[in-house]
């Protein structure tokens, strides 16, 4: 098992608009990419489980030609509300980093 | 051949022009040289409160160079989404800005002002006709949320700037303005695809954000019949097909799809291919027409005023039990802005932002529950005067200062206060009330398009 953390290159979170988060996770090269999205690790479930979310409000993508996957969820607290603590969305990606990939 | 080539000088006007790379840039013999200048990115304030998130100086030097280089090529200058929020008052602000440029530099600048800002009335009358629909996820709307809006701004497509364009503008200051409408107007005017010319303004709106290598730099794009070269300007910037197509789905809830104003831009068969060790070729991408002309709007109201506390907490007794310490301090400010200032709990907001345990994530947190050495506390007091708030922040000290715990007995002092005074004032807070599009009856009339002089007449 390696931690995502280790195989990726980057894994950023941040506001797509006021109202959606989207979460980017990127690789160094196609072997690594190929590993995670071959293992089925990486899927709307296993995302809603580790944030706590209705599994409906998490969209998921596989791009190849970026090498990339990509999550979005409405955002919890509109950018820049009363209870907002991340104005720009930053700081959310944590939780994906520990994610155990075979 | 038909082409169209441009420098995408920055990412965000104020943020930094690299004037020698620019300069250098300037060898491609560019068509035009663009800037944006605005974002959601900075938060509501700006939209709400009609102010830039830059400072003039700052957004001065960079217009200057933008400016200088456009009349040195002899090619227009666009500036979008004029001083961070695209209104009235920040396009006038950055007109002024301008101005002044213009008559240190001698230049004369036939100038095409769009703006953008919407009326109430206006929306209220597309409301009325159903022209006003939401996206997804959108906060609910009704004619209340129009009318209480501090400011609305109809983001434009590609038509205003094109019309700018051919009205034989040296310089076009957009108000709030799609991004990659900035670059893909003339190209699309010129009947180049529309679906490369989209693609290129996505990948070159946030300048060499899209490169990897150095700091700084500039990007180019060339928008040919069949491909789109994207190539920087720079010490050490390098586009890689990887770069490109990573940023391709950056800050975009959707990686393939983007909605603008007459159609969606489908990067589903994009393909990227490196020319050189630093250029990029973008080949497959598409643009699908829509059956409606859609304006997305950007609405901020007032939440009221807000003074905040910052402070933090040791004490491992406190913050064992801290969910249950902050509900009691809670319940005691509540308590004491009600008899000293007769607010209930519906006419001001306490909130209160504990770093250490979940500030950062708020629900999403998934080690809320682990016990921290220290936390910190920022205390923010949200009612409808500044005056309000500052007593509701006044009023917080005393009980999180002398809030006690069953383990100790006898007065205790439990808040460790950052300041003093212990609560600063902020002003004016806002909230984003609008995710919606309009669809207006024709697809000018949102947006309002003035000649005017800058500088000397020639």
């Amino acid at each position: 098992m390696t931690r995502l953390a280790e195989l990726s290159s980057l894994i950023r979170s941040k506001n797509a608009g006021p109202f959606v988060l989207t979460f980017d996770i990127m690789f160094p090269d196609e072997a690594s990419y190929l590993r995670v999205k071959g293992s089925g690790r990486l899927n709307a479930g296993h995302f809603a489980e580790l944030f706590r979310l209705p599994v409906g409000q998490v969209r998921f993508f596989e791009c190849d030609n970026a090498r990339a996957f990509k999550f979005s969820i409405p955002r919890p607290v509109t950018q820049g509300d009363l209870a907002d603590g991340d104005l720009h969305g930053g700081q959310q990606f944590i939780p994906l980093m520990d994610i155990d990939i075979p | 051949m038909n082409e169209i080539r441009y420098i995408a000088a920055s990412g965000a006007l104020g943020a930094g022009v690299d004037a020698r790379a620019l300069d250098r840039a300037l060898a491609l013999e560019p068509h035009f040289i663009a800037s944006d200048a605005g974002t959601t990115d900075a938060g509501p304030f700006s939209l709400g409160g009609g102010q830039p998130a830059f400072p003039r100086e700052a957004v001065k030097r960079d217009l200057t160079r933008v400016l200088l280089a456009s009349r040195k090529a002899g090619v227009p200058a666009l500036i979008g989404s004029a001083g961070t929020a695209g209104g009235d008052p920040h396009v006038d602000w950055v007109l002024d800005v301008a101005g002044e440029i213009a008559l240190e530099h001698t230049l004369s600048l036939r100038t095409a002002v769009i703006r953008s800002e919407q009326s109430k009335d206006y929306l209220v009358g597309l409301y009325r006709e159903g022209r006003i629909r939401p996206l997804d996820p959108a906060p609910p709307l009704d004619e209340a949320v129009i009318e209480r809006s501090a400011r609305i701004v109809g983001m434009m497509g590609v038509e205003p700037l094109q019309e700018a364009l051919e009205g034989g503008a040296d310089f076009v200051l957009a108000g709030r303005c799609s991004d990659p409408a900035l670059y893909a107007a003339l190209p699309i005017a010129r009947g180049l695809p529309a679906g490369l010319a989209w693609h290129a303004g996505k990948v070159t709106e946030c300048g060499t954000m899209a490169c990897e290598g150095g700091r700084g730099g500039v990007i180019t794009a060339t928008i040919r019949e069949h491909e789109a070269i994207i190539a920087p300007f720079g010490e050490g910037v390098r586009c890689t097909p990887q770069s490109i197509a990573a940023h391709s789905l950056y800050e975009n809830g959707d990686p393939y799809l983007h909605k603008e104003c007459s159609g969606t831009l489908d990067l589903t068969g994009s393909r990227y291919e490196a020319i050189d060790e630093r250029s990029v070729r973008i080949t497959g991408s598409d643009f699908i027409p829509s059956k409606d002309y859609t304006v997305k709007l950007e609405g901020a109201e007032r939440i009221g005023f807000q003074s905040i506390m910052i402070g933090g907490i040791r004490d491992p007794y406190i913050i064992g039990r801290l969910e249950q310490w902050l509900a009691e301090v809670e319940a005691h400010i509540h308590g004491a802005v009600e008899r000293v200032l007769g607010l209930g709990r519906h006419d001001w907001t306490l909130t209160t932002h504990v770093y250490g345990r979940n500030a950062v994530m708020g629900d999403l947190e998934p080690d809320a529950d682990a016990i921290p050495r220290e936390v910190g506390i920022v205390v923010a007091a949200t009612a409808a005067t500044q005056d309000l708030a500052t007593k509701a922040a006044q009023l917080s000290r005393q009980p999180f200062l002398h809030h006690g715990v069953p383990e100790w007995m006898g007065g205790i002092t439990s808040f460790a206060c950052l300041h003093n005074p212990a609560h600063i004032d902020r002003g004016a807070v806002y909230r984003f009330n609008l995710n919606h599009v309009a669809v207006p009856r024709t697809k000018t009339e949102m947006f309002r398009t003035e000649f005017v002089q800058l500088g000397n007449a020639t």
